[in-house]
């Protein structure tokens, strides 16, 4: 699984309530929370991500709530992918669990500059800046985690299994 | 094995777990509230089961935005009730019960040795008890509805070990956000935090509920506490459904062990814009605030209220500040209500709420303007969590927040007790 993309860079303890305001939540439009994404942080954000962007953060990224609104307004902004020196535990299964790609990646933070091109091969765990013309290596996604991920989320992923065997 | 490794080896059937494991657990109880709830009964239709695993391991709870304060909320309640209704699960409507994680205790859902998982992340209060407890998101939610069944990573434990007395007008508050200041935001990723010594044993279960929930503040999986005597009075006070209380064994391993002593600790103060910018408040008294929060399932409760009632007694709030003070359930509005407390509350000139998560949360109730400041019982100071994303949030104890009311700028209520 390969994604392209140019990199918005933010720094360290990204919390869910600058992803997306509690007060945004009665929405369960996806596309009404992308209008409002990263909106504490960044309110021209929406329009930057619009063309499909990989984020690269510093440590703690996604800090605070449960709310999986937070990864799914940044992937229906445009987010393809996120790279972080480290995750909230929360955000990160939430991310997995709706099918955005989300990389571990120590040392990224350094290595990239806004509106850098990159290429992440999920699989191997492999992140090219194309235009520094650096590579570096992220944590692997255990194998579990890339099929979640393969298959779109948890939902497709357990409905492949459910019809497989017929029952959970 | 230590607590947390126990609790997580029995929900998965086997003998024994080490940090780092992955394991299948079953889940003993699951919680929803009205924002993250919809979105998991949406994701449950998907996957195409018609029957929740277990209808009596299901709670709902709306607590959010109630009652409805727009048609949008008022949507998201209806869905729930609808869900509880087909499912035959366990709701708390408007009116029956409060802040989740405070009905989830007191309606006794919670009880030690099991695994509890809730789509909010303060479900880490639980581990008050010895349930092993931790917050996760909607879709992973209705996995949990289809199966009753997730995977879980075995965390690594911090070990922090309090001793000594706290000074009066000081307050499990101040022990956890002089923790959280210690470890820092992301200083307990992944982790478990397991809290003890003779500090933590002699709190009642409201303090320790305080502990508990802001272990998620450091990234924590969840925070716990050893069942004890009083503990498990709780617990059999609420329910009379078996219990079976782990504990962790002499030699368990930890990955740290943390020691504090806090009998000169001074209250703390959170301030702007990160939970663990913990100071002294002796360091940002005068601070002029325009708003003061006392609520939340950090510090909503009848113990918490009774101390900012203690301060504002016969006070007033300094004209131009407002108070807000939110009951975090039924069960303690009751209770305030017939210890007089309300009276105080009203009588000093504060604006006494429903219970709900409200202004904590920033969706309704106590919104903040560009360029406010608020000093808050609750957990989280982010940018724009209480509204404007140009107002300053500060959080203290709900002793602080009384005596700041009453000044109008961030004061340390031993300094305005002593002048009494």
């Amino acid at each position: 699984m390969i994604v392209k993309g140019e990199a918005v860079v933010f720094g360290d303890d990204v919390n869910t309530d600058v992803i997306i305001p509690g007060r945004y939540l009665t929405t369960l439009d996806p596309e009404e929370l992308a209008r409002h994404a990263m909106e504490g942080l960044d309110p021209e954000f929406p329009s930057k991500a619009r063309r499909g962007v990989i984020v690269v953060a510093g440590r703690n990224f996604g800090c605070g709530s449960s709310r999986e609104q937070a990864p799914l307004a940044l992937k229906y902004a445009g987010v393809r992918c996120i790279l972080a020196e480290s995750f909230a535990r929360i955000f990160y299964r939430n991310a997995v669990n709706i099918g955005l790609p989300v990389l571990e990646c120590p040392g990224v933070s350094g290595m990239v500059s806004p509106g850098d091109r990159l290429t992440v091969n999920l699989a191997e765990g492999k992140v090219r800046n194309d235009t520094k013309g650096l590579t570096f290596q992220a944590l692997k996604l255990p194998e579990f985690l890339l099929n979640i991920i393969k298959d779109g989320g948890l939902i497709e992923h357990l409905k492949r299994r459910l019809g497989r065997r017929g029952h959970v | 094995m230590n607590i947390s490794e126990k609790i997580l080896a029995l929900a998965s059937g086997r003998e024994e777990v080490a940090p780092g494991e992955i394991v299948d657990a079953r889940v003993n109880v699951a919680m929803v509230n009205e924002i993250t709830g919809p979105l998991a009964i949406e994701a449950f239709r998907k996957i195409g089961v018609k029957r929740v695993w277990d209808k009596d391991g299901i709670v709902m709870v709306l607590d959010h935005q109630v009652p409805a304060d727009s048609v949008e909320s008022a949507i998201l309640h209806k869905i729930m009730r609808e869900f509880a209704k087909e499912q035959g699960t366990r709701l708390y409507d408007v009116g029956q019960g409060g802040v989740c994680h405070q009905v989830m205790m007191e309606k006794g859902h919670v009880r030690p040795g099991e695994l509890i998982v809730g789509a909010d992340s303060h479900t880490c209060t639980y581990g008050a008890l010895g349930a092993f407890a931790t917050g996760i998101g909607s879709t992973e939610m209705a996995a949990v509805f289809a199966t009753g069944k997730i995977w879980l990573r075995v965390p690594s434990t911090i070990l922090v070990h309090v001793t000594g007395r706290l000074q009066r007008f000081v307050t499990p508050k101040d022990v956890i956000l002089m923790i959280v200041g210690e470890i820092g935001a992301d200083g307990a990723i992944y982790k478990a935090l397991e809290f003890a010594g003779p500090t933590v044993e002699g709190m009642s279960v409201s303090g320790r509920m305080t502990l508990c929930n802001m272990a998620v503040e450091m990234g924590a999986k969840t925070g716990i506490i050893n069942p004890d005597e009083a503990s498990i009075a709780y617990v059999e006070s609420r329910t009379s459904k078996p219990i079976n209380p782990l504990r962790s064994d002499p030699d368990a391993e930890y990955e740290e062990r943390l020691e504090f002593e806090v009998s000169s600790l001074e209250p703390q103060v959170a301030c702007p814009h990160a939970v663990d910018n913990v100071k002294p408040v002796s360091e940002v008294e005068g601070t002029p605030v325009d708003q003061a929060f006392i609520g939340s399932c950090t510090n909503g409760r009848t113990e918490d209220l009774a101390v900012a009632a203690a301060i504002l007694k016969g006070r007033r709030v300094k004209e131009g500040v407002r108070l807000l003070v939110t009951p975090a359930s039924q069960e303690v509005y009751l209770e305030a209500l017939k210890l007089g407390l309300l009276e105080v509350f009203v009588k000093a000139g504060a604006y006494v709420c429903n219970p709900t998560c409200g202004a904590c949360f920033g969706g309704h109730m106590g919104l903040l303007a560009p360029g406010e400041t608020c000093i808050s019982s609750s957990n989280r100071n982010f940018v724009g969590r209480m509204g404007s994303p140009e107002a300053s949030i500060y959080l203290a104890s709900p002793a602080t927040v009384a005596a700041s009311a009453v000044t109008g700028e961030i004061t340390d209520p031993r300094r305005l007790m002593a002048e009494a």
